[in-house]
């Protein structure tokens, strides 16, 4: 993967998965290594996002790079009608990397096509997020100890929400059972149930919260957004069936963890916050050593044990 | 004239009663007969193969007789060749069409269009908020079904059907 761009989950292998997940591994072991310090970092969010950017420009400052970039086009040339080619081939002359969140699906890989740098894609539209895949995976196999086999729940907006739909197709390598659990409206799309029947795996459909929670090892809580229902009396009468409360998970088996993309609104009421096995904010933390190996990967930095 | 994709199904064709008064009636010396077009098609072929653009000499020929499909069109280009990923592009609009090729009064190839596995400019993304529809950029598909004709954007992973195909 060295000089090469980060698109799409679908541009990398299992085994580069693998690489990286073990590469975070050491840097969650010691996140503070001046390795990138001859290194100028460009974050290019065309659209805000606080929680992704911080985590990029934390994960490359503890390596001693310099971070460059916008953090929200308004205040960019791009306001002036500058074309995505011509921001990116001005960027790319000041940086080794860049790291790119559009709110337009198919600008990251445009943008690696053009630039003469790596481009990371922190989000293009509602099309890829490799990193949140990776730190997810990442989080998944440092609580179930693999990623072999497991018995994965994926709850809320399973027809929008793009974190599901690369997470869903990235564990197909693994074996995975996929409980489903969506209101009728939001049900996987049946272009990402393809890659679960291509590899002959079992997946299961829910409309009820509770009836799968003592089935899994992970339960993937999602956000139920409004403005996904034509109709909000539609909204109403789902908006609340897909809360995960404390008392819930009484009855879930002893290694099951619950993972969230963040941010929630209401979707976990806090009380779950205490119970040992959320560990929605620990996933966010990995983001950051995940995000460490593939700035290190992709810049071609070795790091010494 | 390369010759991937093209089957070859004759050469040096002997012509039947009615093919022979058509080319008769029009016959090229050298270049490329695109046969059976529908009708309302013609007007797309001629774009997608950019033949408003060229100083051949064309013949166009549209509600036409034809034994199979009833009405057809039909277009002759003198001294040119295409390449096959070229010419079968049409195969989006014409998926009946058939392409001949002709050398020194001779059908020297004669082959049916088929979809190619990649279409580039030609098609326009479905998806809104694709970057394709917002910067001047040229589209890219991949053809991921041939038989139900559904392109997959290269760009935003989308994917535009049969149906709701549009063309730039
Ligand atoms: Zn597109």
């Amino acid at each position: 993967m060295k000089n090469k761009s980060l698109v799409s989950i679908h541009d990398i292998t299992k085994d580069d998965y693998e690489k990286i997940l073990n590469l975070a591994e050491k840097f969650e072991a010691n996140p503070r290594q001046k390795i990138l310090d001859n290194f100028v970092v460009a974050t290019l969010f065309f659209e805000p996002s606080t929680r992704t950017r911080l985590s990029f420009e934390s994960a490359a400052s503890q390596l001693g790079a310099r971070v460059i970039g916008f953090s929200d086009a308004s205040t960019s040339s791009v306001k002036k009608g500058e074309s995505l080619k011509d921001t990116i081939l001005t960027v790319s002359n000041y940086s080794d990397v860049i790291i790119m969140r559009h709110p337009r699906e198919g600008s990251a890989r445009y943008a690696s096509e053009v630039s003469p740098v790596p481009v990371i894609n922190a989000g293009d539209g509602a099309n890829q997020h490799p990193t949140q895949c990776l730190l997810d995976l990442y989080s998944i196999r440092k609580t179930q100890k693999s990623l072999e086999n497991l018995h994965i729940a994926f709850i809320g907006d399973l027809k929008y929400g793009r974190t599901v739909h690369s997470l869903v197709i990235a564990l197909t390598h693994y074996n995975t059972t996929f409980h489903l659990v969506s209101p009728v409206e939001l049900k996987l799309p049946s272009s990402v149930k393809r890659f679960i029947k291509e590899k002959n795996l079992e997946y299961h459909q829910y409309t009820e919260l509770e009836e799968v929670i003592p089935k899994v090892d992970i339960l993937y809580m999602t956000r139920i957004q409004q403005e996904r229902f034509a109709d909000s009396l539609d909204y109403e009468r789902v908006k609340n069936a897909y809360i995960l409360k404390n008392k819930m998970l009484e009855n879930a088996k002893k290694n099951l963890r619950v993972l969230h993309p963040l941010p929630r609104v209401n979707e976990i009421t806090e009380d779950v916050d205490s119970n040992p096995k959320a560990y929605y904010f620990n996933q966010a933390k990995n983001g950051v050593f995940v995000r460490q190996a593939i700035l290190a990967t992709i810049l071609g930095v070795n790091i010494s044990n | 004239m390369a010759k991937q994709n093209i089957r070859i199904q004759k050469t040096n064709i002997k012509l039947s009663g009615s093919e022979r008064k058509e080319l008769k009636v029009s016959a090229i010396e050298n270049g490329t007969v695109i046969d059976h077009i529908p009708p309302q098609s013609v007007f797309q072929v001629i774009r997608i193969l950019g033949l408003d653009n060229i100083p051949n000499q064309i013949m166009i020929g549209t509600n036409l007789d034809s034994q199979k499909f009833g009405k057809k069109g039909i277009i002759k280009v003198s001294n040119k060749y295409f390449e096959s990923e070229e010419i079968n592009k049409i195969a989006l609009v014409a998926p009946s069409a058939t392409l001949i090729v002709i050398k020194d009064y001779t059908v020297v190839y004669k082959a049916k269009v088929e979809i190619p596995d990649n279409i580039k400019k030609i098609v326009k993304c479905i998806n809104p908020n694709c970057i394709t529809n917002h910067e001047n950029i040229p589209t890219k598909f991949i053809v991921i079904d041939k038989a139900d004709l559904q392109l997959q954007c290269h760009y935003c992973e989308k994917i535009t059907k049969k149906e709701v195909m549009n063309f730039i």
